[in-house]
């Protein structure tokens, strides 16, 4: 079970992801990915309440990462618990990614880059 | 100690799969930190034979064994589907996967990352995919 929702603070698109994303979810994430770095530049990702994510995630967030840099956009993730942050890691996606603790820290970084 | 799990070919089952690995570490105390690794690479060879080698067909099943003792853990992952040769598989680099916007590639990667042993083999007209976690 995935759950997407969306607010934004000031500029920033905050998406809020919460259950788990696996091959079956994978494609609702990147249709709310997509649609929000449509709609604007700088998106923040809350992770706060994903309790698992495979390849098919992972692969959602890599498919991006071009994009992001050859249309100056931005995409922040934050709020990751430990063992999801250990799944980005074993790609070394923790380095391709952006990628901080908190909201607060997110939103500022999406303003910043 | 031996555990099996029966589902068929579809990817709303990946969740069950899950559940039914992450029950059998839980129950033999393996490592939490750990866990949620192992249940993503069996999660990762399921979905990958679920969706390539059974084209989601709800008819064909996937048989799951857990075979626990003191030195590791043995996943034995059977379909009848299209079997795969991972001496073929060549390793993909995450610069061209990024390049290409692939949004799929990596899930085997993980798998050999996490696994001590990774083979896919042929028994008996089955494809077994055999995975390895030892415990020390």
């Amino acid at each position: 079970m995935l759950n997407i929702e969306r607010d934004t603070e000031g500029e920033v698109s905050v998406l809020q992801v919460s259950g788990e994303i696996d091959a079956s979810s994978s494609i609702f994430l990147d249709e709310e990915v997509g649609k929000a770095l449509e709609q604007g530049a700088r998106i923040a990702v809350d992770l706060t309440g994903l309790e698992y994510i495979s390849s098919a995630g992972l692969g959602v967030f890599m498919s991006y990462i071009s994009d992001l840099e050859a249309k100056k956009m931005t995409m922040v993730l934050f709020g990751m618990k430990e063992k999801v942050f250990q799944v980005f890691q074993i790609l070394g996606l923790d380095q391709l990614l952006t990628i901080v603790d908190t909201r607060e820290e997110a939103i500022k970084s999406a303003n910043d880059l | 100690m031996t555990y099996n799990l029966k589902i068929s070919c579809t990817k709303d089952r990946l969740k069950e799969i899950r559940q039914f690995v992450s029950d059998i570490l839980a129950k033999h105390s393996f490592p939490e930190a750990e866990s949620n690794k192992v249940i993503l690479a069996v999660d990762e060879v399921c979905a990958n034979l679920i969706i390539h080698s059974n084209h989601c067909n709800p008819s064909e099943t996937l048989e799951l064994s857990i075979a626990y003792d003191a030195e590791k853990i043995v996943f034995e992952i059977l379909d009848h589907g299209e079997g795969f040769n991972l001496s073929e598989y060549k390793e993909p680099s995450m610069d061209e996967l990024i390049k290409a916007k692939r949004k799929g590639g990596v899930g085997l990667l993980l798998v050999k990352r996490i696994m001590d042993d990774v083979q896919f083999i042929h028994r008996s007209g089955k494809n077994v995919c055999r995975l390895v976690k030892n415990l020390s």
